[in-house]
């Protein structure tokens, strides 16, 4: 008798292709760039300036010729589309860190062709440092959607959350006149409006879309409300709470392009250095994260051990609301320095992108919302460098960049297996 | 320790569940609870396991009355529970899935996952196991993870384990492991309440039966009992289980599958070049343990699944690329393995039901419009022919009993013009007097001369019912044998050991 041929796990893995979706897009990305960047490019020079007049270390300033320099960067780009294709056929997946290199030199393309014949040339130091500034709001919005989809909750009100925390935190700070009271007060009203989800989803098994759709319009109406009917009146009094100081860290904030962007930072940053490695050690080395992710995966079998799944997810739910809140705050008190209507304008909804786009792992999840950010501040920065080019289109390519990262590169991707199913005792 | 469950009754609406069931387990005896499906024997144990709570009566252990409020509670007091549907995390490894809810941790709340493994290692290795505490359970086949489940009431130091049919997913290689299993668990003092509807099984290892027919406990035989005395106490009458037939007169091949492969999400052949044709006038079942391919061929062969590579030809017509309203016009029926997902929809009348795959023209439509008259008429004729034991026509599906709903699934797949009928699971969780009816069913088709596959993961119902035996596993056809192979070497095939 012979045991039939399979191969180890339970059935044989099928001989498909990688997707070509990889190769295609880089290669499509890199003739675009050669093109209209290069050939069809604009003349003039290109100035990357990769330090702050005030820093220590002054790194030299390099000047090249536009067309030239971006012919060359599309002929890099080229090869590393035909690298990935010749990998593509040896039946290979395309590496991450090649796709970085690729991100990393199409994105300094970008950069010199806005800013060709620009003055202040590319300014490396204020892109990079107002991309964390400004993805701040996203990452931990990110954060609150991630612990809820962990534990089976779909938190669509991260907007409401993060409005919530504008709104509260500047009154909050302006009304005491304590910056971090208003922080704390952010914190715990979006909890409160997340505690509203999740006692609705989840004792009260209320659809969780419906619920976070009408909290999302009702906190926008609350505030938008209270914000003419009452901040408006004597906004020096109660919406007027300026911003967390600068906090430069001894040493680290004078290396070179780092310092700058990562170690001289307000209050809200720097909590968010801190909440991402946190959680991402909660949820996969400690028994909260366990059981968080065993709620998320398969309830009932959770629920067969003793672990409490109405408790987990109420909790997980709340907390995250809490993160939100903290997003909401860096957006007024962390950045601008008073709220406006409806400024958290759809950055919920980005949010919920970014937690796919991450896959659900706070790493990855905060890496995507970099990239969201990184487009926000291009759209502003191509403006002042590059008045020329057509507004609509310098507001059309955060969009592209988003769509080609999601639709070029994000694989396949699984969500929590519970994810917004409610969970009912038999 | 001594489990003893006293005066139980559980209500669901009107419908009583549990009738005043007493049931006691002394340590280190394997108990056996036999009953048909919906007999009560899972509520009964949902309840001792605190999912559930009783209207009336009491547990008590060692003679003491104990509550419990919820499975934490039963684990606590030493009660371990093995599901029928395993209650196992797919992405987890063996070792979180086995501490999850009890971890050990280290200095600062961190998961110590050496322990785990190490705890997993240790009760593996005394029972012999043979599991890799880092596998992830998702990788793992069945039998192994059902001994994950008992590694993990284990773990807790389980003092009673209940087994909730668990063979239902096993090889019968796989069940007599079982089945030593247990016996080497009795011995450690483990005491084992072992629910099941296969008499064999309860002939081979019970020390002591309890049968349950419709919520209430029957009788309590002895385990020397002859197995049609054991299914005479279960169903309440006498049961003949042996499918009268005439010889096979063999025509067309009218069911014609080439080369067939078909793909998961992940990308694995779920069925992997799978080749066999079913004739005119006879039954090919498709044997095999659960989850070997056999839902992915069946929705292939219906046109509801992609097909990777490979034909699919239905009375001489090419369907491999048709959609499945063109199958079904083709002459094929379907029969779901899941007839309360795929089969029937719940909150319709059994009308509606019976006309789901017939809505598009005549008899049930005139036009746009829907002929009422006609379709009650229809309803009416098949509920007769069929045995759909209904107040009305007008009932809703779902208020059926599981046999009943089974009816009116097969009702309508038999009821209009076929030349080839599949059929998954067609008896699964149904009263054994549907199954027979069923059966009788499926055979008076193949004496018309129709061409069916059966596929079944229960090889009574293939030797019952089958003329020629295609077994499955993973994703591939074994062997195609005889229908008077014997069980032995069919279970070998189902392992994979081709003949």
């Amino acid at each position: 008798m012979s045991k039939i041929e399979v191969t180890p796990g339970m059935f044989s893995k099928a001989e498909t292709k990688p997707s070509l979706k990889a190769p295609i897009t880089m290669l499509a990305s890199a003739l675009m760039v050669l093109v209209f960047f290069g050939f069809l490019g604009k003349a003039g020079n290109i100035t990357y300036v990769w330090s702050d007049k005030r820093e220590v270390v002054q790194l030299p300033v390099y000047t090249v010729n536009s067309m030239f320099f971006c012919i060359v960067l599309g002929a890099l780009l080229l090869a590393i589309g035909g690298i990935s294709l010749v990998i593509n056929l040896q039946k290979k997946r395309t590496p991450f860190w090649l796709i970085a290199i690729f991100g990393f030199i199409a994105m300094m393309a970008l950069l010199g062709w806005l800013a060709t014949g620009a003055i202040q040339g590319v300014q490396m130091i204020f892109i990079l440092s107002n991309t964390l500034v400004l993805a701040i709001p996203l990452i931990l919005g990110g954060m609150a959607g991630l612990m809820s989809e962990r534990v089976g909750v779909v938190n669509i009100a991260i907007e409401g959350q993060l409005l919530t925390g504008a709104f509260v935190s500047a009154v909050v700070s302006t009304m005491t006149g304590n910056l971090y009271l208003g922080l704390v007060a952010a914190m715990i009203a979006s909890g409160l409006v997340s505690m509203v989800l999740a006692s609705l989803a989840i004792k009260y098994l209320v659809d969780q879309i419906i619920i976070g759709v009408l909290l999302n319009v009702l906190v926008i109406g609350v505030t938008n409300f209270l914000h003419s009917a009452w901040l408006d009146n004597d906004s020096a009094h109660l919406n007027f709470p300026g911003t967390f100081d600068k906090i430069a860290i001894p040493f680290l904030s004078d290396l070179p392009i780092l310092g700058q962007v990562l170690f001289n930072n307000r209050i809200t940053v720097y909590l968010m250095f801190l909440i991402v490695p946190v959680l991402w050690y909660i949820l996969f080395r400690t028994k909260l994260g366990l059981r968080a992710r065993a709620v998320g995966e398969h309830p009932l079998a959770a629920d067969t051990v003793g672990i409490n799944v109405g408790r987990t997810r109420f909790w997980w739910v709340t907390i995250g609301g809490m993160v939100a809140g903290l997003g909401g705050a860096a957006l007024t008190i962390g950045n601008v320095g008073s709220f406006g209507r409806e400024m958290s304008g759809g950055q919920g909804f980005i949010a919920l992108a970014v937690v796919i786009l991450g896959r659900w792992q706070p790493i990855y999840v905060t890496l995507s919302a970099l990239l969201f950010g990184f487009t926000i501040i291009l759209r502003v920065w191509a403006n002042q460098v590059s008045p020329g080019i057509p507004v609509d289109f310098i507001t059309m390519v955060p969009y592209l960049v988003t769509l080609v990262a999601v639709a070029g590169f994000a694989g396949k991707v699984r969500p929590p297996a519970a994810s917004g199913q409610p969970y009912e005792k038999g | 320790m001594k489990l003893e469950l006293r005066n139980i009754t559980k209500r669901f609406g009107t419908l009583v569940a549990n009738d005043d069931i007493s049931l006691t387990l002394k340590p280190g005896e394997i108990h056996s609870l036999l009953g048909e499906n919906g007999a009560g024997k899972s509520t009964l144990m949902n309840v001792l396991y605190g999912l559930l709570q009783p209207d009336e009566g009491e547990i008590l252990i060692d003679e003491k009355p104990v509550k419990f409020y919820g499975p934490g509670d039963a684990m606590a007091a030493g009660i371990g529970m093995v599901h029928q549907h395993f209650m196992l995390i797919p992405v987890f490894t063996v070792a979180e899935n086995v501490v999850l809810g009890h971890e050990p941790t280290g200095k600062i709340g961190n998961l110590d996952l050496n322990a785990a493994r190490k705890l997993v290692k240790e009760i593996s290795d005394r029972f012999g196991f043979d599991i890799d505490p880092d596998a992830k359970v998702q990788d793992l086949p069945v039998g192994a993870q059902q001994r994950v489940e008992i590694i993990k009431s284990l773990a807790r130091n389980a003092k009673a384990l209940v087994l909730d049919e668990p063979t239902a997913v096993l090889t019968p290689q796989e069940t007599d492991e079982l089945m030593d299993i247990m016996r080497g668990l009795a011995k450690s003092g483990t005491s084992i309440i072992f629910i099941t509807h296969k008499l064999r099984e309860v002939q081979q290892v019970a020390d002591r039966i309890t049968v349950i027919r419709q919520g209430k406990v029957v009788a309590s035989p002895s385990p020397k009992a002859s197995a049609s005395e054991l299914a005479s106490l279960m169903v309440g009458r006498e049961v003949d289980l042996d499918v009268k037939r005439k010889p096979v007169k063999i025509g067309a091949e009218t069911l014609v599958v080439k080369e067939l492969t078909v793909l998961d999400d992940r990308q694995h052949q779920m069925v992997d070049g799978v080749t066999f044709s079913v004739h005119d006038g006879e039954v090919l079942a498709i044997a095999g343990v659960q989850g070997n391919g056999q839902t992915e061929l069946a929705e292939a062969i219906l046109g509801l699944r992609k097909i990777h590579s490979g034909s699919i030809e239905v009375a001489g017509q090419d369907v491999t690329k048709s959609s499945v309203r063109e199958v079904l016009e083709a002459g094929l029926g379907y029969i779901p393995e899941d007839r309360k997902k795929d089969g029937l929809v719940g909150e319709f009348s059994i009308a509606e039901n019976l006309m789901l795959d017939g809505s598009f023209g005549a008899p049930f439509a005139k036009g746009v419009q829907v002929d009422f008259a006609k379709r009650d008429e229809i309803a009416e004729k098949l509920i007769q022919e069929f045995d759909i034991r209904t107040p009305s026509a007008q009932t809703l599906a779902k208020q059926l009993s599981g046999g009943n709903q089974q009816k009116v699934v097969v009702a309508r797949e038999l009821g209009r013009e076929l030349k080839v009928l599949v059929a998954s699971q067609p008896t699964r969780g149904v009263d054994v007097g549907s199954i027979e009816f069923i059966h009788e069913q499926i055979i008076s088709a193949r004496d018309a001369g129709k061409a069916l596959l059966i596929i079944s993961t229960e090889l009574d119902e293939v030797l019952a019912l089958a003329d020629r035996i295609a077994v499955m596993y993973r994703g591939r056809i074994v062997g195609i044998v005889d229908s008077k192979t014997t069980r032995e070497k069919l279970g070998k095939m189902m392992a994979g050991i081709a003949a």
